[in-house]
Order: C-alpha cells, then sequence, then structure tokens
C-alpha cells in the first residue's frame, strides 16, 4: 500500500533532479533542512530518526543531496523524508516535507473497529510488513 | 527542410568578444584593476583564467568536446599581501563565469576542520563542504592541516575528505588554499596528492614602497579620511622604515598604522580643540600623527612590547 504522507506523495516518486529542484526552493526560502528516516510510517508516528542535525546554513542544494545519498546506503529499505524548517518568526515550524524513499515493498496500514459502550465503535490503525 | 535541419543548430561561430562582454566578468575585472593595487601576476593568471572559462563556455556552446577545468587553486605569499581579499574577489569572478552556481566564499582554518577526539574530524570536514557546496572554500593557512610531528593528529582524516570531494565535486565547489610561501612548499611535498589536484598555484608578490602608500591612500579614502602633504611624505619614509623591522606584514602593517594615526589624529582633536571643527580638519591625518610612532622614535614596531 502506497503511503501517502507530505506534499507530492500522490504523484509518481520523484527523481534525484527534482528532489534536487525542491530542495533548491526551500534553500531559496531560507529554509533549514532536516533528513529524517523511519521504517514505522504510521500516521501517528509524527517523530521519525533525524539524520544527523538539520542544516541551518547550506547555500546548495548539493550538500543535501550528500547527505541523502549517504542515509540512503545506509537505511535502504526505510522510508526516508525531508523536512524544510521556516524560523521567521510567527511560522517557527515546518513548512514543507515530503518522502524522497520508499522501501521496496511498502508498509500495510490495517484498521481495527472496536465495539465499545452502545453501538459506538473506536476505530485504531496498525501497521504490518 | 529534412528533419536534421530542425534539431536546434548548433552556432558556427561565436563572438567571444560579446561574450566576455556579456558575462560581466569585464566588469568584475576592471574593478579588480581598480581596487587592488599591484599584484600584477596575479591579476594575469585571474585573467588567463576567466578567459579559458569563457573558452570552454563557447566550445560547449558549439557542442565541441569540453571537460569541466580544474580549478582549485593554492595562494601562497607573505603576510598582507591580499590573498583573502582575492579569494572573496575570485568566488564572485567563478559566480559570474557561471563555473560556480552560487558564489558565496566559505573561509575556514584548521580549527573548523578538524576535530578533537576521534570520530570528530569527518563530520566536521564534511558539514564545512556541505556549506561550500556550490561556491568556493577557502582554507587559510592550509599548512596547519598536517602535522609531521604528531602521527596520530587527526588533520591527516580532513586532508584525505578534502581531496576525495575535490576529486569527485570538481563541478560543486572550488577550494582555494592559502598560506606562506615556504610552509606551503612543504606541505604540498608532504602531501603530494595536493599538489597535483591543484591546477592552480599562485604566487602574491610582496608590494613596494610606491604600491604601499597608494594603499594607504585607498585605505584611508574608503574611511573619508586623507592625508595631506607633509603627512604622506612621512607616511613615506613611515614604509621605508617599517619594513625594515620585524613581523612587516604588508598591507596589514599599514592598516594597522593607519589605525593608530586616526587613534593620534582624534586624541590631538580632543586635547587641542577650542571651539568648533571642521569637517576638513576631523578628516585629515597630519604628519604629527605619524610621525610620534615607534617607528620613529625608538625603531621598532608599535606592536612590539
Amino acid at each position: 500500500m502506497r503511503i501517502t504522507q507530505g506534499c507530492f506523495s500522490f504523484l509518481p516518486d520523484l527523481d534525484d533532479q527534482q528532489i534536487n529542484a525542491q530542495v533548491e526552493y526551500c534553500l531559496r526560502n531560507g529554509w533549514a533542512i532536516g533528513i529524517e528516516h523511519t521504517d514505522d510510517p504510521h500516521p501517528r508516528n509524527t517523530y521519525w530518526e533525524m539524520w544527523g542535525n538539520p542544516m541551518f546554513d547550506l547555500r546548495d542544494a548539493k550538500g543535501v543531496m550528500m547527505e541523502l545519498d549517504e542515509c540512503r546506503k545506509a537505511n535502504p529499505e526505510h522510508y526516508i523524508r525531508i523536512n524544510a524548517f521556516d524560523d521567521t518568526r510567527g511560522w517557527e515550524t515546518v513548512r514543507m516535507s515530503f518522502i524522497v524513499n520508499r522501501p521496496k515493498v511498502e508498509a500495510k496500514i490495517a484498521m481495527t473497529r472496536t465495539d465499545i459502550r452502545g453501538r459506538s465503535q473506536h476505530y485504531s490503525w496498525s501497521t504490518s510488513r | 527542410m529534412t528533419a536534421a535541419e530542425t534539431i536546434e543548430p548548433l552556432p558556427t561561430a561565436i563572438d567571444l568578444k560579446a561574450e566576455y562582454e556579456a558575462s560581466g566578468v569585464a566588469e568584475v575585472l576592471a574593478e579588480l584593476d581598480r581596487e587592488l593595487i599591484g599584484l600584477k601576476p596575479v591579476k594575469l593568471r585571474l585573467r588567463e583564467i576567466a578567459a579559458l572559462l569563457i573558452v570552454e563556455r563557447a566550445r560547449k556552446a558549439m557542442g565541441l568536446s569540453h571537460e569541466t577545468p580544474t580549478l582549485h587553486m593554492s595562494f601562497t605569499g607573505n603576510p598582507g599581501t591580499g590573498k583573502t581579499t582575492v579569494a572573496s574577489r575570485m568566488a564572485n569572478i567563478l559566480y559570474r563565469l557561471g563555473y560556480v552556481r552560487k558564489g558565496h566564499l566559505v573561509s575556514v582554518t584548521r580549527d573548523d576542520l578538524v576535530g578533537q577526539y576521534i570520530g570528530h574530524t569527518a563530520p566536521k570536514t564534511k558539514d564545512v563542504l556541505k556549506r561550500a557546496m556550490g561556491g568556493v572554500l577557502f582554507i587559510d593557512e592550509a599548512y596547519y592541516l598536517y602535522r609531521p610531528d604528531n602521527e596520530r593528529d587527526y588533520g591527516q582524516e580532513a586532508i584525505e575528505i578534502l581531496l576525495q570531494v575535490m576529486e569527485n565535486n570538481r563541478d560543486d565547489l572550488v577550494v582555494i588554499l592559502a598560506g606562506y610561501a615556504d610552509r606551503m612548499d612543504k606541505f604540498f611535498s608532504s602531501n603530494p596528492g595536493f599538489r597535483s589536484r591543484i591546477a592552480h598555484h599562485i604566487d602574491f608578490p610582496d608590494y613596494d614602497n610606491g604600491e604601499l602608500l597608494t594603499i594607504s591612500q585607498a585605505m584611508l579614502a574608503q574611511q573619508n579620511y586623507h592625508l595631506d602633504d607633509e603627512a604622506r611624505e612621512t607616511m613615506q619614509r613611515y614604509i621605508d622604515r617599517r619594513r625594515q623591522q620585524p613581523h612587516f606584514a604588508n598591507a596589514r602593517s599599514i592598516r594597522n598604522a593607519l589605525d593608530r594615526a586616526r587613534l593620534r589624529q582624534a586624541n590631538r582633536l580632543f586635547s587641542s580643540a577650542d571651539g568648533p571643527v571642521s569637517a576638513d580638519e576631523l578628516s585629515t591625518i597630519r604628519a604629527i600623527d605619524i610621525s610620534v610612532s615607534r617607528v620613529f622614535t625608538q625603531g621598532v614596531p608599535d606592536s612590539s612590547p
């Protein structure tokens, strides 16, 4: 099942040139780039593992691409995403986030319904391979 | 019209002159000529590099074989001969020629590259390299990277990473090493990998006395000061004498001397002023501001203890 989180996730996967162009856009806006990865793409798993520190003082996307290559080499079967953090006052948040690497076999998300009082139901999701 | 002709035709002739004008390099080089005094061999070399890059670009446009030229450089010369200044201009020139993508200068020394414990150096060096991507990495006093007396020194690790990036990422950044001539020679002889990866060795000559005087006037003009006639003559003598004394650092010594002269001028105006002071008075350095220097009175530089 294709995991859809962040920008561009309903599009075909971005190739490196397209990722490069997106990162250039982020840097042009003065956003700091962070690379994160995880093997558990559960929607509630907000905090992924950080790949090194966020890169605050880059001028060119090449630096990000180098880190991304290394992260891919170390975690080929993980989801990897690029976050762009905007530090201007009032925003101070991630402005853009997109997935740049997926495992060959994607995780499945299964929904479980639980009956509770009366005829109410609770829904929960779990990921599995 | 056949199909082959509809493919965008390659130009058969390119006006190098027009290309040169359009790139804006003429402007940068003219600016360099205007603002940097002396340094003839350096300017000549910069012109050659600019010409090479324009020709490469023309060849590329015409579909001739072209290879990205290696532009890593080493600047050698005595203290205060303008190595850092030229490096920052270099970034601008390469940017205008389209050789580097962003044209910023990242200036580092050993401390920024070499870590303090095992495993600290590689991330530190890589971090600097990442910042320098798309621009120029300027390593001042590069010979400190290599310490032959300590075989467990982490500098070697930084050197290896640098060499690798200089080789593999030639399109992404230009590395400029700078340092004093004799120590750089030693550095290169113990790291032959560096010498062969650096295409341009540029030597910065010392300034002669006339050039130093022109430099001092240019420095003052930038800060809205000027020397009066007598002061100019005193400055000339000051340069003469200062050169004989230890720790002479070309333009840097001149800048320090001028800073002290401004200090003395302020003090003189303060203690002697009765009534309003004119703008002209405020911006004139007089002979007395220079001649009380210890260079004249004791024959030692002002900076000596």
